[in-house]
């Protein structure tokens, strides 16, 4: 372990970066667990799903992975509209989202996965973009700018999602639905519409994170699952559906792995997650601005 | 004099709202209490707290002298605190006699009574032949109605052989007669020793019950009396007349 | 049927088993039955928790895999060709269940108190983790993998992998025993309403938690026994392999399928979905087989939630057990749905 200061600075600048990063990542299921209260465990596979379409745009057609996905957000908002509805029907009316929810995500995650090892083979696919070589030097400190892009668009994302849920009738329809669905129905509003709405979008966002992910990294079939750790470790530290949280857990979340990574080794990343996940759920499992 | 139950200056929020504002009441053993209120007063949420389903923040809870915060719900069942759900919650799975099975194999015998498997179906069936339930002894609580699986929640809890029992709305939607029969019942099992708290909208029933009434609205205590006396307290009929 | 003498027909059974497969003196079918024992031991350690409780549980790889990877840390403890004659299987299942046991109590008391959505998250947290611990850890073979060096034949069974066809046959019908018994003791009457509302159970005096506790250890401590003696089924460990999705996704699948209410359906689930199994991945990929198997298991999750044993309730509605399967149910009694000639049902 080589300590200098230099490496530290750099390696709490990147965990930031990726914090921003993570939190784009872990935005779809503060909406879906955090505030939906549905264990959606599928959501990394929906990201790499979104990695696997920017990818082959990329390839084959040389567009920007960010503004595909940004087109693509659409289909996969009606992909997550129509999940829920089977969701609906099958489980949470005859409330059984426990076991067999929770089964169904499940399958839903092998099956995506396995197909994208069918059509695509186990080999690390990666984009290309102007940005994605450079790297800003500011004095001592590196900025890879296929972290900071990714990192930038995020917290707009992050923002805008703020936006939505605090501002628009939707968004606070959103918030109503998972304290007091009754009142809603009083209100001549369908709750399960509601709930479709927002779950379209928590899995709109997969678009994005897919196109993000892989820009900082190639990805394979399998990183989805190092996210899962990861994504609700942060859904959970930041308290449950509060996207301010969100950002301030994912950065934190980054910047220890970053450290982690940096003097112990990058194979250790997944325990710092998993670690952080225990350790909240021990000790404050409302989460650092819990409800 | 020894009091059964005393809750002492007990307060509960739910993040900003405050659902408990230092409640205080002692219970004596074979007490008839009354407890009632407008929806939404905290009745339900002063059972939880009481019980351990849920933990308050403020206060204390003392049973039979010894302090329960922080025992857990099943821990207070075994020393004989026993409660009937609102909403009724019954065991899906299983059928009613099975049910009231439940208290007899993990509280009954937590307590060092061991009965054969005989007596407890014997007792098991005796207990839904109380509440008129005998018939529908191998059935499904989905084939129940509201109001009997009401029925079925009291039985649970009386199975647990409480020294204090808690009815919370045991009486919504029963027929004139049918109130009468678990007034009955309520009133033979406190003549057995089992002091009873009685959560109820039904007036009449509470007035014919109780030997005490309190009354709770927005989580505070405004009454606590004879029922005579509470009825005629001019701010209870405030609460009610102005609800 | 009282429980030993369960216990004494399924090891008979076991044996007819293997004596069968002994008189057709080739190999393939012991490598084969080996995985179908397998699966039903996991599947059935599975379904206690899972299917009893309502807890589910993700990282049935990792409890799997810690079974494993202590075989593998003895057997390089002790030095690379004694160990096949001092450490019988027997032994190496005790240990690999006592460490997944831990591990599996760990686990519940941190996250039993919560909520079952965050032990399912933490569960599959776990696995993941674990893998890192492993890939980690070159005394155990790291990324590079573990060998093991079996013998080649044991005394009075011929080839090495009868005597773990045998062990590991050993260990299911120990497994079932396991199961129905819980089932029909007030252990699995606990489960069930902590399955069906944890609230009302503690309110009738169940200790949730400790039950909680009970299921998690066993489930665990099975899963790691089941794991124990696989490094010397497959002679190389590699952890991507022993940590893979398949495992998880066969635990859960399997009894689903089957049926979660009773310790039949496990056993039904394995046998069918391994056999299935082996049969695509020889004929078509074993990749395709993963997807077909998700597909069935979204499949009969929406379509029949209670398994196929819950079909078979179903078609035979007139018998009406009830789903514990312990008390039968009063067809008789006003509006059950009765077959116009069924006789009535004496309660048992």
């Amino acid at each position: 372990m080589i300590f200098s200061f230099d490496l530290l600075i750099n390696a709490i600048i990147s965990g930031i970066l990726i914090g921003g990063f993570y939190a784009a990542v872990t935005s779809g299921v503060s909406l879906s667990f955090g505030i939906l209260d549905i264990v959606n465990i599928a959501h990394p596979a929906f990201i790499i799903l979104g990695s696997y379409i920017a990818y082959i745009v990329n390839a084959d057609l040389g567009f920007d992975p960010i503004l595909t996905s940004i087109v693509m957000m659409p289909a996969f908002y009606l992909l997550g509209t129509a999940i829920y509805q089977v969701f609906y029907i099958s489980f949470e009316k005859r409330g059984q989202e426990s076991l067999r929810g929770l089964a169904f995500f499940f399958g839903l995650l092998f099956i995506t996965e396995v197909s994208l090892v069918l059509y695509f083979g186990v080999d690390y696919r990666y984009v290309n973009a102007p940005y994605i070589g450079p790297t800003w030097h500011f004095g001592t400190v590196d900025v890879p700018l296929r972290i900071m892009v990714p990192c930038l668009v995020s917290l707009m994302l992050m923002a805008g999602l703020q936006l939505l849920l605090t501002r628009t009738f939707i968004g606070r329809a959103i918030m109503a639905v998972a304290q007091d669905q009754l009142a809603l129905r009083l209100m001549s509003v369908d709750p399960i519409r509601i709930k479709r709405i927002a779950f379209g979008i928590s899995i709109a966002t997969a678009s994005l994170a897919g196109a993000f992910l892989i820009i900082i990294q190639p990805v394979e079939p399998s990183v989805g699952r190092d996210y899962i750790g990861r994504i609700f470790a942060i859904c959970v530290l930041g308290g449950m559906g509060s996207l301010p949280g969100t950002v301030i857990a994912a950065i934190l979340v980054g910047v220890v792995e970053s450290l982690t990574s940096t003097f112990y080794g990058p194979s250790w990343a997944p325990a710092v997650s998993f670690g952080f996940l225990l350790l909240t759920l021990a000790v404050r499992p409302a989460g650092l601005l819990g409800r | 004099m020894s009091e059964l139950l005393e809750v002492d200056n007990l307060g509960k929020r739910f993040g900003g709202f405050v659902a408990l504002d230092g409640i205080s009441l002692s219970v004596p053993a074979g007490e008839r209490l009354g407890l009632i209120g407008p929806n939404g007063s905290g009745k339900s949420t002063l059972v939880n707290c009481i019980c351990g389903t849920l933990r308050n923040e403020q206060g204390s809870v003392r049973f039979e002298g010894r302090p329960v915060d922080g025992v857990p719900a099943h821990q207070r069942t075994h020393l004989g605190l026993a409660r009937s759900f609102q909403l009724p919650r019954p065991f899906v799975s299983l059928s009613l006699v099975d049910n009231i099975r439940i208290p007899l194999l993990y509280t009954v015998s937590a307590r060092g009574t061991h009965h054969t498997a005989d007596y407890i179906e014997d007792h098991c069936h005796g207990l839904l032949r109380e509440v008129g339930l005998e018939a529908k002894a191998r059935r499904l609580p989905r084939d129940l109605t509201q109001v009997e699986m009401r029925k079925l929640e009291l039985a649970r809890a009386m199975a647990a052989e409480p020294k204090l029992l808690i009815a919370d709305e045991a009486m919504a939607g029963l027929t004139h007669s049918e109130i009468e029969d678990i007034l009955a019942l309520l009133v033979r099992l406190n003549e057995q020793g089992v002091t009873v708290i009685l959560i109820e909208h039904i007036m009449s029933a509470v007035m014919s019950f109780s030997r005490r009434l309190v009354v709770l609205v927005s989580g505070r205590k405004i009454a606590d009396g004879r029922p005579e006396d509470v009825m005629r307290d001019p701010e209870v009929e405030r609460a009610y007349l102005g609800q | 049927m009282r429980t030993i003498p369960f216990f004494l027909i399924s090891l008979a059974i076991a044996g007819l088993v293997f004596i069968a497969a002994f008189a057709l003196d080739n190999d393939y079918y012991f490598f084969a039955g080996y995985v179908v024992l397998q699966y039903i031991v996991l599947s059935t350690a599975w379904n206690i928790l899972g299917g009893y409780c309502g807890y589910v549980n993700f990282g049935t790889a990792a409890f799997f895999a810690l079974g494993a990877y202590s075989t593998v840390t003895i057997y390089n403890l002790i030095g690379n060709n004694e160990l096949p004659h001092v450490i019988p299987i027997p032994v190496l299942m005790l240990v690999g269940g006592v460490v997944s046991g831990i591990v599996g109590f760990g686990m519940g008391y941190l996250t039993l108190r919560l909520r079952g959505a965050f032990f399912s998250i933490a569960t599959l947290a776990l696995a993941v983790v674990l893998e890192t611990l492993v890939v980690n850890w070159d005394f155990v073979g790291g990324s590079r993998g573990a060998f093991i060096i079996r013998p080649e034949n044991m005394p009075v069974l011929g080839s090495y992998v009868r005597y773990l066809f045998l062990m590991m046959a050993l260990l299911t019908v120990c497994s079932l025993t396991i199961a129905r018994l819980i089932e029909r003791s007030r252990l699995g009457y606990g489960f069930a309403t902590i399955r069906d509302d944890e609230l009302a159970a503690e309110a009738s005096g169940v200790p949730t938690l400790r039950l909680k506790l009970i299921a998690t250890t066993l489930s665990g401590a099975l899963m790691g026994m089941a794991g124990a003696p696989y490094p010397y089924y497959i002679g190389y460990l590699q952890p991507d392999s022993t940590f893979a999705l398949d495992y998880a996704v066969n635990a859960i699948a399997m009894p689903l399928i089957g049926g979660t209410t009773s310790w039949v359906g496990p056993l039904i689930g394995a046998v069918l979905l391994d056999s299935l199994q082996q049969i695509i991945t020889v004929t078509i990929s074993s990749a395709v087989n993963l997807l077909i198997v998700g597909c069935i298991l979204v499949a009969f999750v929406i379509i029949a939630p209670n398994g196929i044993l819950g079909l078979v309730h179903k078609y035979l509605q007139h018998r009406g057990d009830d789903f514990v399967g312990r008390r039968k149910v009063d067809p008789d009694a006003p509006g059950a749905a009765t077959d116009v000639g069924a006789a009535p049902e004496a309660p048992s």
